[in-house]
């Protein structure tokens, strides 16, 4: 699984079923979400931010988590396609810190009557946003790819020593933000009718947010193997001098990989 | 400027034979040493940080009351911006020069070489700016009682400055334009020490204890001892291989 070509083939697999998958949750979750859960009984309708608001900052923590997961891979087992994966997913975690800190501040005038608020979970949220666009960056900075590699994965997994504070930090400063909404010691402290789009639109989140980094994964597998016998072979760019013959016989051995 | 070798050659024995206190110190001894022949350098940090203090007054205004209550975040700020422009120094001439390929290929662990290090670099910025923070803080206005806390939070803080800092600067000193580069890796990175060092601070002008504060800061240290010198050294891997 671990080798580029095995992956590029399941993965296209994978991804008609994720697609639909997203489609579908995410079509579903919104209309639900939008137009047909109740209004909260002190926000109004302004709550229902929450359909986008909290998807999009579970992933942003998510995100960060797979950042550090495939850091570690790629460190310890030197495992190239863990760092392909990191590079395919750290713009789109970035895109979403940035999306739910910014519905966020769409949220708080209506319920706090200013776009931001020092409270201890927005911040932390911004610290993420920035630690997002220093792995991104340090990995572009590099001359060579594997330092490059290498030094976002350091990055990400100094990083990850953020994610607790940000997970507990509403606990720890008690501040205006409320607490999360999902435990898994005890039902939400909302009706079924408001949850349950709520968990379709977090779990539509996942499968789009899959499919993107699974994308994105591929062409950065053909980006990097584009000099193999396989790439080529896929993309019609086979050299002057081998015959079919020899061709088929190199990818059967990549096959074998 | 004669630039020492790494070990110096009568405590070489010790070192090769795998007396890992005598290479810490050998480390720890030639930074001090090398630091105390480029004195200018070495005032850089306090001079930026005097100038930085001075600009707030100028910037905000000169009333003594305003100035009172945002100084222990202004000090704090401060402090943590001139440490911020020592670390790109960290690592360069040990680098430009070959030097840290010799540490590297020294038989003892690398992680605890670079400590030493580390250490080497807050007895020459984080000390000396946290004994002159209460300078600083009369010029603000600071209450003295605060002076101790604004001390003790500084000299505990700045060497979790100084660990998380080494890693950004271990990571970007391969690089030609890594300055710029280190702040933004870096500073996401110090503001937990920022919010509890000058919550120390604050709260020992306000008159509450700041023993909590003190001690999360303390905290934070022992985890940047235990956890920084693995994450320095896989950087200063990276840099010189790559």
């Amino acid at each position: 699984m671990s080798a580029p070509a095995t992956f590029f083939a399941a993965s296209s697999r994978w991804l008609p079923w994720l697609w639909s998958l997203a489609i579908i949750m995410l079509l579903i979750g919104s209309v639900w979400g939008l137009a047909f859960a109740p209004a909260d009984y002190q926000q109004g309708n302004s709550f229902r931010i929450i359909y986008v608001h909290v998807p999009a900052a579970i992933l942003a923590q998510s995100c960060f988590m797979l950042l550090a997961a495939c850091a570690v891979i790629f460190l310890v087992w030197k495992i190239k396609l863990a760092d392909m994966v990191a590079t395919a997913a750290a713009p789109i975690g970035a895109l979403m810190t940035a999306l739910a800190l910014f519905s966020g501040s769409v949220w708080g005038i209506p319920t706090w009557g200013t776009w931001w608020i020092w409270d201890a979970r927005l911040t932390s949220m911004l610290i993420q946003l920035f630690l997002y666009l220093g792995v991104i960056v340090l990995r572009g900075a590099f001359a060579s790819r594997d330092s490059g590699s290498r030094a976002a994965s350091i990055l990400a997994l100094v990083g990850m020593v953020n994610i607790p504070i940000i997970k507990y930090s509403v606990d720890w400063w008690s501040t205006l933000h409320q607490p999360a909404t999902f435990t898994l010691s005890e039902a939400p402290p909302m009706p079924a009718s408001m949850w349950i789009p709520l968990l379709l639109m977090v779990m539509g989140f996942y499968a789009f947010f899959t499919a993107l980094v699974l994308m994105r994964t591929r062409v950065e597998v053909l980006r990097r193997e584009s000099a193999k016998q396989w790439v080529r072979l896929l993309l019609n760019i086979v050299p002057e001098r081998a015959s079919s013959v020899h061709a088929a016989s190199v990818q059967a051995k990549d096959e074998r990989h | 400027m004669r630039r020492e070798p790494l070990i110096p050659l009568a405590e070489s024995n010790a070192a090769s034979t795998g007396s890992l206190g005598a290479a810490m110190a050998a480390t720890l001894t030639r930074d001090l040493r090398q630091a105390l022949r480029r004195r200018s350098e070495l005032i850089n940090p306090l001079a930026f940080f005097a100038l930085v203090i001075t600009l707030f007054p100028l910037g905000i205004s000169p009333d003594k009351a305003l100035l009172a209550t945002l100084a222990p975040g202004l000090v704090w700020v401060a402090a943590l911006l001139a440490t911020l422009l020592s670390l790109d120094g960290l690592f360069r001439q040990d680098f430009d020069d070959g030097s840290l390929e010799q540490l590297l290929l020294t038989p003892q662990p690398l992680p605890l070489l670079v400590l030493a290090k580390v250490v080497g670099h807050w007895l020459l910025t984080g000390l000396p700016l946290a004994l002159m923070a209460p300078l600083l803080g009369v010029m603000l206005g600071l209450p003295s009682a605060a002076f101790g806390v604004l001390m003790a939070s500084l000299a505990l803080g700045s060497m979790s400055l100084s660990l998380i800092g080494a890693i950004g600067a271990a990571l970007t000193v391969g690089l030609r334009r890594g300055g710029v580069l280190l702040s933004l890796i870096i500073l996401p990175l110090y503001i937990p020490v920022l919010i509890f060092g000058a919550g120390a601070v604050q709260s020992a002008v306000a008159g509450l204890p700041s023993l909590p504060h003190l001690a999360i800061l303390g905290a934070m240290l022992a985890l940047a001892l235990l956890l920084a010198p693995l994450a320095i050294a896989a950087g200063l891997r990276l840099s010189v291989n790559g």
